[in-house]
């Protein structure tokens, strides 16, 4: 790998690297040179060179296919994966979307011939799509080599590089941008799909979540032979699978219920009582669910109960291991089989792990948006720790911070804290109108190294905590 | 006035609190408290009778759905029209602006009526305006520059009762030139960030206006140093 703490390549899946420019790169190998002057030197080669490599290539990429993949996907795949080596070796990136990205501008249909012949489970969602789908796939290996798609590459381009790198693979598990969920739910033909949580994330990239939960809803009730693992104490995911024609319902007790105060068929308003709810106009309700999320143990639709004891914290982990659980088992994996796997799950893509830094203990945590970060100060509350709060405001974490007033930070009241992150200032503005204490240290290594000796708890949104791990990573 | 407690009244959250809007409530009462002027936030859920007796209505954005029933809902219980008669301040953002007209047409082209508050009417524009928003404010309402984020698909037309807030520097406002609309004591904008955290003196006008007295001004170098990061960003 090259140096640590690269800035500017951009997040995985904004890889503006143009296909002219990679097929260049991928001629000229300059993967032992630093990236950035390889960058620069090779724009100068694009012109003249892309021509004559891609007519030279493409009989090389066919010889040694895969047998069963047509001629064209299996020079995009090939080409592909060199693209990802490329891009690992040169330090542009994990290499975990661009060979996807190559192989379907060669291959459009490569999502769907690469699912081909496999059992596919697709998982999507607001929040926890790759903590479940980790959990998914350690289960689901039970049964078989799994492909899936690691680190949050969780569009096209990053399922096809992870079916790609395991072509005999007869299981695949795909976390998948709710944005994506119809394209890719049409290509894959999934045998189960998984619907975890819908709420408010990216208004101004993502859209908004009744637009999502519709483009969601046709296009479950458009699958054929799927299993629909949906959240029955989500309201939106719950209309969502509503006309689905064979649904697993999960009793997660997850309880963000702020995008929900109108049904999203009929306009009319719900009504909570307890756990169940209703809708006031149509016939829409809490379905009876199979499995069920009960305080560190699951319910099975047996009326059996599992203890979880997971590794990972709080609440909403529980959740993404029982949907995870009744999706292993729509998979064809024994309950407890799966349970005892997924158990095992205490690292997602740097989530939730401890690094050590001059006398600190700091404990790295994801949230992304307001059901997230309400959940994790839920997480971090026992322990009184100081804390360190980390924000950017980049495209792929949403352009529009106006979300923070969404967050409880007022609970944070009484702690250390300190606001980091590219969007620092209005981080710390919200909390001056919180009434939370604070400093402003924009490097969030260098907060954690301002904190008392012992144990900080660190709170990241998208790209702050993926730029953050890598730095951690590096150093370590 | 300033012995009561100063009501503000924060509008279907339930509903209309997409964009994080909840936050202007939370500055309007923060700043007043800072300054030893007692007052509370009165949320009014979707189902609940609107009071009119409060002296502040905040008003914010919503899905489409949640905006037609907002409207639904606070033109069977008429307590912020009853108030603004009497003559309480009130902060419509967004969908606020859409609802408080005469008439606001979707994408679909259906025609839904207004609760007629300011001389306006909205329709869907062609694409959705998303962005940094910079407007310098219209007849020296208040000090400094304007600045929010607007993700909306509505544009808005002004009568002649109605004056603009501001008028659009970077963004796009009502329609590319002007942003928002004045009427009376009801100030709407397509501003989100949210408008209050990001434009101190716009939330010290609404104080002064509900309150009858001047107020000081407040000093939050954490606020003063976003406004200038959040300026510069959008020139």
């Amino acid at each position: 790998m090259r140096g640590p703490g690269r800035q500017g390549t951009g997040p995985a899946h904004r890889f503006e690297l143009s296909f002219g420019l990679l097929l260049a790169s991928a001629h000229t190998r300059k993967s032992d040179v630093d990236s950035d002057s390889a960058a620069a030197t090779t724009t100068g080669v694009v012109a003249h060179q892309e021509g004559r490599w891609c007519h030279a290539g493409s009989i090389a990429g066919v010889n040694d296919s895969p047998a069963r993949l047509p001629l064209r996907t299996a020079a995009a795949v090939k080409l592909g994966n060199l693209s990802s080596t490329l891009s690992q070796k040169m330090g542009l990136g994990a290499g975990g979307m661009i060979g996807g990205r190559v192989a379907l501008k060669l291959d459009p249909q490569a999502l769907n011939r690469l699912t081909q012949g496999r059992k596919v489970a697709v998982v999507t969602g607001t929040n926890g799509k790759t903590t479940s789908t980790m959990m998914l796939a350690r289960a689901v290996a039970a049964l078989g080599e799994v492909a899936t798609n690691h680190s949050g590459a969780n569009m096209p381009d990053g399922h096809v590089t992870a079916l790609s790198k395991q072509p005999d693979a007869p299981f695949a598990v795909l976390e998948c941008d709710e944005g994506y969920f119809p394209a890719v739910a049409g290509a894959s033909h999934p045998a189960v799909a998984v619907i975890l949580n819908l709420s408010r994330d990216q208004l101004d990239r993502v859209g908004e979540v009744r637009t999502i939960e519709r483009s969601l809803r046709d296009a479950i009730s458009a699958l054929q032979n799927c299993t629909i693992v949906a959240n029955c104490d989500d309201v939106m995911v719950t209309s969502a699978a509503w006309n689905a024609s064979k649904v697993i319902w999960v009793a997660t007790g997850t309880g963000w219920h702020h995008d929900s105060a109108s049904c999203p068929r009929c306009g009319n308003p719900i009504r909570w009582q307890g756990e169940h709810w209703h809708c006031t106009g149509c016939d829409l309700a809490r379905p009876h669910p199979n499995w069920i999320t009960a305080d560190e143990a699951m319910i099975t639709p047996e009326h059996q109960k599992l203890e979880l004891r997971l590794t990972l914290p709080g609440k909403f982990n529980q959740a993404n291991a029982v949907m995870a659980s009744a999706a292993a088992h729509a998979m064809g994996v024994p309950t407890e089989e799966a349970v005892a796997r997924l158990r095992g799950v205490s690292n997602v893509s740097g989530r939730y792990r401890t690094i050590q830094r001059n006398g600190r203990s700091a404990r790295l945590l994801l949230s992304k948006n307001p059901a997230g970060w309400s959940e994790t100060l839920t997480v971090v509350k026992e322990a009184n720790h100081p804390a360190v709060l980390v924000i950017n405001a980049q495209e792929a974490d949403g352009r529009d911070l106006s979300w923070l007033w969404d967050v409880p930070f007022e609970r944070l009241q009484g702690r250390t804290v300190i606001a980091s992150g590219e969007r620092a200032t209005d981080l710390a503005v919200r909390l001056t109108y919180a009434e939370v204490e604070h400093t402003i240290v924009p490097d969030p290594l260098k907060a954690i190294d301002q904190m008392p000796p012992g144990a900080v708890e660190v709170i990241a949104n998208y790209t702050a905590f993926r730029d953050l791990n890598a730095r951690a990573a590096a150093d370590e | 006035m300033s012995e009561s407690t100063i009501q503000i009244a924060l509008v279907l959250p339930d509903l209309l609190g997409t964009y994080g809007d909840f936050g202007n409530a939370v500055v309007l009462e923060k700043r007043m408290a800072w300054r030893g002027i007692k007052a509370e936030i009165v949320p009014i859920n979707y189902g609940e009778p609107v009071p009119d007796s409060c002296d502040i209505y905040v008003v914010g954005g919503g899905e489409d759905t949640a905006q037609t029933l907002a409207v639904k809902h606070l033109r069977e219980h008429p307590g912020l029209q009853r108030a603004v008669t009497k003559n309480a301040v009130v902060l419509g953002v967004c969908a606020g602006i859409q609802i408080f007209g005469e008439s606001f047409t979707r994408a679909d082209n259906i025609t839904h009526p207004g609760m007629g508050l300011i001389d306006s009417t909205s329709h869907a524009g062609g694409s959705r305006a998303i962005g940094e928003v910079l407007a310098e404010p219209a007849n020296g309402l208040f000090e400094g520059v304007l600045t929010g984020f607007e993700n909306h698909q509505g544009r808005t037309v002004l009568g002649p009762s109605a004056q603009p807030l501001a008028h659009v520097k970077v963004g796009t406002g009502n329609d590319g030139s002007v942003e928002g609309a004045v009427q009376g004591r009801i100030v709407c904008t397509y501003l989100h960030g949210p408008v209050l955290p990001r434009n101190p003196q716009l939330a010290d006008m609404l104080i002064e206006w509900a309150t009858g007295t001047k107020v000081a001004p407040l000093d939050l170098p954490a606020v003063t140093a976003m406004r200038a990061e959040r300026v510069k960003a959008a020139s």
